[in-house]
């Protein structure tokens, strides 16, 4: 049985006098105890608000939730808020976009931990600083037990990021959502807290939802792999189906997006044309189709159904919402399509190791920011987002000359 | 074009030094603002000098000593006997001021905390709860705040009866709808925030969440409006004494009446009128100085 079944996730929101927002849109997925299963989507495709509405976080007014999300079988949506409230923390926890605001400035870090303690398992004040302190330990925080009365902001964002999964973690829940852990801190930092929910995750058995835009982060990190689009998955696969065999021409455009540490210099890169403003609602076809470079016909009228790829395997399942998917690439070629799994995957951990590693820097043209580059509009000039704080490939102090050419 | 990480580290340093500890970094600002440190020390000589009234005043404010020097018309002016003069009681005018200096402090501080205190409790309902509480209290804020301030404090004191306690009363009503407001105000853009989606996503009660996160993050502005208060209190208080409106008992040094019952000597003696006067403006101009400063230091947006 698993650990989170969520099913046919409805989120309107509606305001007065203003058409509603469909911002989850039937989206049903599941995960097992102890699996990693990564939400990818650009800006507004409504992965955040999926994971509120699983917290049940969201707000009352305006919002409208259904479908169902059982917790071991144990339907959430509808449970008063003094149930839900038991729940959060103890069996589902979150952990933010930004570290930074989401630490209460006025409260000591120990006092911020410990009051999930002694609101969950009610354990003495001596014990739960004990434990906070381990917990603090735990994530990589040195001296632990002398920083538990220090505030938030005498932390640097990858330390407050790291106080956050200890609280997230404390009362060790069978859950962790993670809602774009790093899209706030430095590549290098980065590489670090995904290093360190990666080993924590494996530890504790929890099961974690990653949800971010960033491909790299999924390829480090997740074995299953859910492509969002304007409320609906659009593609779900394992992670090496994904990578290796993208179907639907919204991944498969995320993919050719993402520069490569292999490619040929002075690559232009191919982003998606378009911005997700220009969709259409999916009752009346395939929100993607315009932006879509395969679409047909077909594409426009009805929803595109998701269907098991006729190709996916019971191990590799690999589920389709498209008419008219991008070729599967030839037997040679899906030997190949390693690469883009090793080439994302390392890009966020390249620029953490590269230092390091003193044979043959890689000749790198990547810039900080194209490690991120779902949203397509910043893909399109990645040329402006050469970050100073970049260690990658020290000794070639090239800079990106990143092709300026814009969407076609 | 790529920095080592000596130079990162010491880029990570300088930001964090930026955002140096908030307590510490309040306290620097003010040190450095003269107007906090002028205010500050007139806020010390009022407060020493209401304290140590008994010590510093040179004789009793209600002894009539010089009454038999009093003529119509005439009252002894200034004199190494009495520093200030003498008033119209005969009464040593220096006593009756360092006395009145405890009475406009009783009655700012009395009437400010029962204000604040009470605007603190409504906001903080309001706040925590929104929805029809929230619109019910504050609907009721709104007529308080209809009428004028003085007016209302004017009339309530006039309906309470002549004495110091309703005096009291009076200024800290007019001071609950102004408190109950800004803290409103303050603690519903304190909600949105981050770390009480935070702190709501590991299942903090909800009270708990207004009394520790949201209370302690929203209360600086009140804190500041409590300073200003505090000067518009004493100028309050020092009106209605004027208006006839204060204590009972003709012999209490209030500044406020001491003000009022020279009206008649003022070209006579303009002095008995001038120093209360004095007093008022010094101990009001303290508050406001350092209430100010306050704003300036502990308001983001005004940082430079």
């Amino acid at each position: 049985m698993s650990l989170l079944s969520v099913r046919d996730l409805e989120v309107v929101f509606s305001r007065r006098g203003r058409r509603p927002v469909r911002a989850v849109d039937g989206v049903s997925f599941d995960v097992r105890a102890g699996q990693t299963l990564g939400l990818v989507g650009e800006s507004g495709c409504g992965k955040s608000v999926t994971s509120l509405a699983i917290m049940g976080l969201l707000p009352k007014r305006g919002v409208q939730v259904a479908g169902s999300v059982l917790l071991e079988g144990r339907q959430l949506l509808g449970l008063d808020d003094g149930e839900l409230r038991d729940l959060r923390g103890r069996d589902i926890a979150m952990i933010f976009q930004d570290p930074l605001t989401s630490l209460n400035p006025v409260l000591t870090i120990g006092r911020q931990i410990t009051e999930i303690l002694e609101r969950h398992f009610g354990t003495p004040k001596r014990e739960a600083r004990v434990e906070a302190a381990r917990l603090l330990d735990m994530v990589g925080i040195p001296n632990a037990a002398r920083r538990l009365d220090d505030y938030p902001h005498q932390f640097s964002g990858g330390m407050r990021q790291r106080v956050m999964i200890a609280s997230a973690l404390a009362c060790q829940p069978k859950l962790l959502i993670a809602d774009e852990p790093t899209t706030a801190l430095d590549v290098t930092i980065q590489a670090q807290i995904l290093e360190l929910l990666k080993a924590l995750v494996v530890d504790s058995q929890s099961a974690l939802v990653l949800i971010t835009h960033d491909l790299g982060v999924v390829a480090g990190l997740c074995e299953n792999v859910h492509v969002m689009y304007s409320g609906r998955i659009v593609e779900s696969a394992t992670r090496r189906e994904l990578f290796g065999r993208p179907r639907h021409p919204y991944t498969a455009g995320l993919l050719a997006s993402v520069p490569r540490l292999d490619q040929e210099r002075g690559t232009p890169l191919r982003p998606i044309a378009g911005s997700p403003r220009d969709t259409i609602p999916w009752a009346s076809g395939c929100a993607f189709s315009p932006r879509c470079p395969n679409q047909i016909e077909p594409c426009l009228g009805a929803p595109p159904p998701l269907l098991p790829e006729h190709a996916a395997s019971a191990v590799q399942s690999h589920d389709l919402r498209c008419v008219n998917p991008v070729p599967a690439p030839v037997a040679e070629q899906v030997t190949a399509a390693r690469r883009p799994r090793a080439g994302v995957a390392s890009a966020t951990r390249a620029t953490a190791t590269t230092t390091e590693s003193g044979d043959s820097p890689p000749r790198v043209r990547r810039t900080a920011k194209a490690a991120t580059p779902v949203r397509p509009a910043k893909a399109a000039k990645p040329a402006k987002a050469a970050k100073p704080a970049k260690p990658a490939a020290p000794s070639k102090a090239t800079k990106p000359q990143a092709p300026r050419k814009g969407a076609r | 074009m790529s920095l080592t990480q000596a130079e990162a580290a010491e880029v990570a340093i300088e930001t964090l030094g930026e955002e140096a500890a908030p307590k510490a970094e309040v306290w620097r600002r003010l040190r450095r603002n003269p107007s906090f440190l002028i205010g500050l020390a007139l806020i010390v000589i009022f407060v020493i000098v209401a304290i140590a009234a008994p010590l510093l005043a040179p004789y009793s404010p209600t002894d009539r000593q010089w009454f038999d020097e009093v003529r119509p018309g005439f009252v002894p002016g200034p004199r190494a006997e009495n520093l200030l003069g003498v008033d119209q009681q005969g009464q040593d005018e220096l006593s009756r001021i360092i006395y009145g200096a405890r009475y406009s402090l009783l009655i700012g501080v009395v009437s400010l905390s029962i204000g604040a205190f009470a605007g603190i409790v409504v906001g903080t309902l309001a706040g925590a709860f929104g929805g029809w509480v929230d619109s019910l209290l504050m609907r009721l804020m709104d007529v308080m705040l209809a009428i004028p301030g003085l007016l209302f404090a004017i009339g309530l004191a006039a309906l309470l009866g002549r004495s110091l306690k309703s005096v009291m009363i009076a200024i800290a009503v007019v001071n609950v709808p102004i408190f109950a407001r800004l803290l409103r105000s303050s603690m519903l853009a304190q909600r949105e925030s981050d770390y009480v989606l935070a702190s709501r996503s590991v299942g903090v009660r909800r009270w708990r969440i207004v009394m520790q996160h949201v209370l302690p993050n929203s209360i600086s502005p009140v804190i500041v409006q409590g300073t200003l208060a505090l000067a518009t209190a004493i100028i309050d208080a020092a009106g209605l004494a004027f208006l006839g409106l204060g204590s009972a008992d003709p012999s209490v040094p209030e500044w406020g009446r001491m003000l009022a019952e020279t009206q008649r000597s003022l070209a006579s003696a303009p002095q008995l009128a001038f120093f209360p006067g004095l007093a008022i403006v010094f101990s009001v101009l303290g508050f406001y100085l350092v209430g100010d400063a306050l704003r300036e230091a502990l308001d983001p947006k005004l940082r430079r």
